[in-house]
This record gives structure tokens, sequence and C-alpha cells, in this order.
């Protein structure tokens, strides 16, 4: 393979952080913009040039794994090395592909959305600081250096959702963001640690070849492991009961929104599922647990989504619930239809971000569906690709989100008799899922306006671009088909299981099925927003429980402060801030003073200030000094003080 | 002339303390600045009295250095502590020990 320089893919927007990051407010603002696209589009121009690389003899040698390592080791203690290698592959291709493609038409997005910004140019360098870690979680050859790129996108992740940070519930959402993901981060440390001690390693590949040669790992520590990793995961990919902080996470200005918190690093939690998939594959039991919890958030998550108002904050609960059927794909070791859902899911949940940013952008700012209305006319482009965007993710043929969607459930069906459960959830899920984004549909553009001083005004057209293409890439982003794409995969993550009892007549069955009750969720809708809208508040009248159950988000929130954080606010007040900070160190402090004081009250009166004093002092150490010295057997009081100060390291 | 052998060398040492204790004595009760550095003369002699005695008695020159040194430091001394007692008049206007306090505010 000729050699693609891999680790140019995360040094561009590294310098393109470092050169607006300290130089940006100084810089002309189309200096800024230049430096801030080319980044991301030489990222993505080199990705391209490992594809054509593939478009050899079909029958050749694989150029896959291309497996670039800095010469110089970056831990190296013992048995232990551990390298900054970079690792192409089919899996992180793909990942690179949706990462630094989405991520260029995003940038491409925010020169419109964020022009008006005082913090322009800090705004784009948080951006490439983003995609420097992004890339280096997915190129990553070592779970360590994943973990970098782990860390740093949270942080980028954080720096943008506070980004505003003037208000205090951006401020605060940030916070959330990076506490909550501390949680999940711990996992994943724990499982390091774990494969370092069973192992010996932490490259993916050494830790596949070990598992591989001995047959004995099966549950147990591989179980242990594999479950840290989940809790990893969910902590980055928002799922239960982690998830809390993505909502929140809304704050920050929708272009981030739409690359951070729905298209690439939410998704890093799914990638590192499939990444570390050998793990999971030798313990039935964890990926049992990551299909429930895939299966749970999924539905969990769209209910809550049912009765938001926030444009964002529906769209918010959908990432979350779409990175449920990742997980439960996942879940399933589909992990081909999983990273299938993912790159699909990129296309059409940055796409629906961003043109809710869209919205919000035309609005001045409004966010709340029941303030819109009528928009259809007032921001045509942004109206048809929205279309483009909800039918993708109701799953409507043939629209992307339907053939991953559609692989997903077929994978779960096939699963034994928990998976017609796991199926059964998805399948209400994707009615649920439709209802809700026809919801938003029909709420921001059909119907009458709901505010008198709305100038809606259409995006400029360095929005609307990005908004098109992406809405391009939803149409046929699916038409690939998971058979192909998961022969692609499968030297990264294994072959599709072998579908036990799976025909194509049963595929068309559900898949037909599928598309069905994604319709039927949209003629709900249809009826209850368009047709009688007095329905809806009716529905919250007949079921008040129900309706405030799903408007408080099932009081998680409140849970969560009421269980963990009002109690660890306590017992950080009372054991650190009382006990230790007051007592103890205060106390010590008091208490040394206190000796201080004490016997100073005694020996001050010694510094009288009288000359003649010092000198009848200074005669009477002379004196006693010279006693000492020729009578010593009259002062044996001083022998016991040398002893002391011999005692004490004289 | 072996002065040792007329007189005793413990008559050399009582004078040397003798003049050593009147300077210490004199030192801690006397009032007047003036006296009580003329004390601190007072000691020094004493002491190098007892050098040269030494000295004398086991044949070693270092004690007569000794005495050189310290009478080298006691004109420096006095040159400036008399230049100290000037200064400390001109802003006091007195000389009595009991009264320049200031070591302690």
């Amino acid at each position: 393979m000729n050699v693609v320089p891999l680790w140019l893919i995360p040094a561009l927007p590294f310098a393109g952080f470092l050169i607006n990051g300290i130089l940006g407010r100084r810089l002309p603002k189309w200096l800024v913009t230049t430096v801030a696209l080319l980044a991301p589009l030489a990222s993505f121009a080199i990705v391209l040039t490992a594809i054509s690389s593939l478009l050899g003899p079909e029958d050749g040698p694989s150029p896959f794994p291309f497996v670039e390592t800095c010469p110089f080791p970056w831990i190296n203690a013992g048995a232990l090395r551990i390298d900054f290698s970079f690792v192409l592959d089919q899996l992180s291709l793909v990942m690179l592909l949706v990462v630094t493609g989405v991520g260029f038409l995003i940038h491409v997005y925010s020169v419109g959305y964020m022009n008006e910004d005082e913090g322009y140019a800090r705004y784009f360098s948080y951006l490439n600081l983003f995609l420097f870690f992004m890339t280096v979680l997915v190129l990553a050859g070592n779970a360590l250096l994943m973990f970098v790129g782990w860390e740093g996108v949270g942080l980028a992740s954080y720096l943008l959702i506070g980004f505003w940070f003037q208000k205090t519930s951006a401020a605060d959402a940030g916070k959330k963001a990076f506490i909550v993901n501390r949680i999940g981060d711990v996992g994943f440390l724990i499982a390091m640690f774990l494969l370092l001690a069973n192992f010996g390693t932490l490259t993916f590949t050494e830790v596949a070849t070990k598992l591989g040669m001995d047959p004995g790992w099966n549950g147990g520590v591989v179980t242990v492991i594999a479950l840290c990793l989940m809790l990893g995961a969910a902590g980055k990919s928002a799922q239960l009961p982690l998830y809390i902080w993505l909502p929140d996470a809304m704050e920050g200005p929708t272009p981030v929104s739409a690359l951070i918190h729905a298209a690439t690093m939410v998704t890093a939690g799914v990638y590192m599922v499939a990444r570390t998939h050998v793990i999971f594959d030798h313990s039935p039991f964890a990926l049992g647990v990551v299909a429930i919890v895939g299966a749970a958030t999924a539905l969990f998550a769209a209910t809550i989504g049912l009765v938001q108002n926030d444009i964002k904050r529906v769209l918010a609960y959908s990432t979350i619930s779409q990175l449920g059927y990742m997980f439960l794909a996942c879940g399933v070791a589909a992990y081909s239809a999983a990273i299938f859902h993912l790159m699909t899911h990129a296309f059409f949940k940055a796409l629906l971000f961003l043109a809710a940013g869209s919205v919000i952008h035309g609005l001045g700012g409004e966010q709340d569906l029941r303030k819109m209305g009528g928009l259809w006319n007032k921001l045509p482009v942004t109206f048809v690709v929205t279309t483009v965007g909800v039918l993708a993710i109701a799953g409507i043929y043939p629209f992307a989100g339907f053939f991953s969607k559609d692989a997903i459930l077929y994978a779960a069906y096939l699963h034994g008799i928990n998976g017609k459960i796991l199926y059964s959830v998805g399948i209400l899920t994707a009615l649920l899922t439709a209802f809700y984004m026809s919801r938003l549909w029909y709420l921001a553009f059909m119907g009458k306006s709901r505010s008198e001083d709305v100038h809606a005004h259409e995006s400029p057209v360095s929005m609307l671009g990005p908004l098109v293409i992406l809405a391009l890439l939803s149409i046929s982003g699916g038409w690939i088909g998971v058979e192909r794409f998961g022969k692609f995969l499968a030297p990264s993550v294994g072959a599709r299981a072998a579908q036990v009892g799976g025909n194509p007549h049963m595929e068309l069955y559900l898949s037909i099925f599928a598309v069905l009750v994604a319709l039927e969720g949209c003629l709900i809708a249809d009826k209850y927003y368009r047709r009688k809208p007095e329905r809806p508040a009716r529905l919250a009248g007949a079921l008040p429980a129900g309706y405030k159950l799903l408007a408080n988000k099932y009081y998680v929130d409140d849970i969560y402060g009421a269980v963990v954080v009002r109690p660890l606010l306590g017992i950080s007040k009372f054991l650190l801030e009382w006990v230790v900070d007051v007592a103890l160190l205060g106390g010590l402090a008091w208490l040394l003073g206190g000796i201080a004081v004490f016997t100073g009250s005694f020996l001050r009166r010694w510094q009288s200030g009288n000359l003649r004093s010092y000198a009848a002092w200074l005669a009477a150490g002379a004196a006693a000094v010279l006693l000492y010295l020729l009578f010593p057997w009259a002062t044996a009081w001083a022998d016991s003080l040398n002893f002391i100060l011999k005692a004490a390291g004289h | 002339m072996n002065l040792s052998q007329e007189v005793p060398l413990s008559w050399f040492l009582l004078l040397s303390a003798a003049l050593f204790a009147l300077g210490v004595i004199g030192f801690l009760i006397k009032r007047n600045l003036i006296t009580v550095f003329m004390s601190i003369e007072l000691m020094l002699n004493g002491v190098n009295l007892s050098f040269v005695t030494f000295a004398h008695q086991w044949h070693a020159v270092k004690g007569q250095i000794f005495v050189f040194f310290v009478m080298l430091v006691a004109a420096a001394e006095a040159a400036v502590g008399l230049a100290i007692i000037i200064a400390v008049f001109r802003a006091r206007a007195t000389l009595a020990v009991d009264r320049i306090d200031l070591m302690k505010l």
C-alpha cells in the first residue's frame, strides 16, 4: 500500500487549533476561517487517498490493517511497551470518513452560524481541537492512546458545551458533562488495568490474539473487563444510567451539538465496543448487558422525547435513543450493523441538528417548538432537508435510516428468544421515533405561526450547502446495504453472526412491517398535530401522572440529585469542609499558634528591651557554661539536656 | 629574671579574674553608657592578662598573638562604640542605659 501519512490526519487539525487558539484574536476573520476549514478538509483528503488505495485488484493483498508506529516508545517499563501507534483498518476508515467528512461540513456550516459571535476564533480552535482528539481516538492502536483521545474529546466537549460560559446554565452543563463522563472513564481505566494485569498489553490486536489462542478465556475476568468497558462506553455514548449529561449539553452552539453530541463523539462508545469486540465476544453475559442497556435506553429516551418542547432537546433524546439502537446491535454481536447505523445516524442526525440550527438562526434564537409553526414557506430549504432527515430517522424506505435500523432489528430478531424481546422493544422505539420526529416536523413547519414577532429568514449559503449535502447523504447513505457494508467491515469486526433461521423472505416481511410501523407513527403524529391539534393537550389532561412523569424526564435528574449529588455534597461539606478543613487543618494551625502564643507570653518577658537585663542574662549564661565545663558532677541536669539534644539528632 | 619564680602564677590569674569580675560587675550595675563601655575594656584586659600569663608559663607565643588581636579588635570597637555613643547622645540627649530601651517596641 502506498504510504498514507496517518499522523497527518490528527496533526493538521491540531495545527489549526494552535494557530487559531494562539493567534486567532489577532488574525483577520477570513484567515481564521481559512485555517479552520483547511485543517479538516486536508484530513478528509488524506482519508480519501487511503480509500483510493483500496481500489486496486480485489484479490490482491489487503492493505489493511495499515499500522503506523512512532519510532520512539511512549512507555517502556520492563515488559510493558506502549507505542504511539495508529491503525488504519476498515473500521477506523469508516469512522474517519464520518468524523472528517461530516466534521468538515459542520465546520463550513459554523462559518455562517457563528459569524456574529465574538468568540469566532476560539470556537474554531476548539472545533479543530475536537477533531484532533477524535481522530486520535479513532486511529489509536492501543487502549491507552485511545484513552488520550477519549479524554481529549471529553475536554473539547466540555469547552464547547460551555462555549457561552457567561450563561450559568451553559457553564453548569459543561461541568455536568465532564463529571458524568468521569464516572464512565473510571470503568475504562479499570478495564485497562485488568487488561494489563491479565494480558500484559493494551494493543488491540495483541489482546485479540491472546484471547484467540487460549479458549480458557471465557467469562470471569473477561466479563469484568467487558463490563468496565461498557461502563466507559455508556458514559461517553450517553446510555443508561449515565445519559443525563447529553440533554443538558444542548446549551452549546447548535453545530457543536451536531458534530459532538450527535454525529461523532457520542458514537465513540459504540466504536470502542466494536474495536474491542473480541473481548465482548468472549463474554455472552457482557453482550447481554450491552443489548439490554441499549434496548432500555432506546425506549426510555424515546418516551421522554415525546413531550419535549425544546427542538434541540427532542433531538438530544432521539440521539440517546438511536445510540441505544447501536448498543442493541453490538449486544447481539451485529457490530457491522451498529457501525452502519452509526454512519447513517451521523448523516441524518447531523442534518437534523444543523436544520434545527438553521431554524433557530432564522428565528433569532428561538428554540421552543410551541412558538414556531408555519415555517415551511419561510425557510423552504430548511424545510425540505428537515423532511428528508425526519423520513431518514423514522426509517422510511429508501432513506438511509431504513437500511441501518432494519439491519439492527433483523439481527435482534434472529438472536434467539431474548432477541424477540429486543426486537419488540426496537420496533416500539421505532414507532415512538417516527411519532416524535413527525411531531417536531408538524410543530415547527406546519400549521400557523404561533408567534407574532417572528421575522423568519432563510440561512446563508454556507449553512445551506452542508445541509443539502447531508440531506443527499441521508437519502443515499444506506444504499450500499448492510450485506456489502458488513462484508467490507468483516476483517475488523468479524463476519455477521450466523443467522440461524433467517431467510430473505423473513427479512423482507420484517422490513415491510418496520416501514408500516414507522408510517403509523407518522400518521398518529399527523392526527394529533394537524387534524386534531387539541388532542395532545386532552391526552395530557387525561393522563396527568404519565404526562408529568415524561415531562419531568422520569425524575432521573432529581433522583440522582437526591441520591448521589446531595449526599456527596453533604458528605463533602461535613467531612471535607468541617472535619478535615476546619477541625483538622484549622485545628492544627490553631494549636500550633496557641502553643507559640502561650510560650511566648512567658518568654517575651525576657525581651525586656533593657540593656542591662540582656547583659545580666548573658553573664549568667556564660557563668552556667563555665560551671558546666569546670564541674560536670555538679551539673547533672545539663547531661540530661545533652542527652535530649543528641536524641534530637545533634 | 624569671618572674614566675618570684611571683606565683596564681597571683597573675587572680588579678586577671579580679579585673574581669570588676568589668562584669561594672557592666551590669553602672548606668552611664560610657562607664559600661569602659567596663568592657576592663574585661578585655583581664582576659589579656591571663593570655600573656599562660603564654609566658608555657613558652607559647600563640597567647601573645591573641593579645595583639584582642587589642586590635578593642581599638576598633572603641572607635565604633564611641561613635555610636555620640550618635545616641545626639538623638536621645541622655547616656542613661535604662532609658535607651528602644530595642523593644
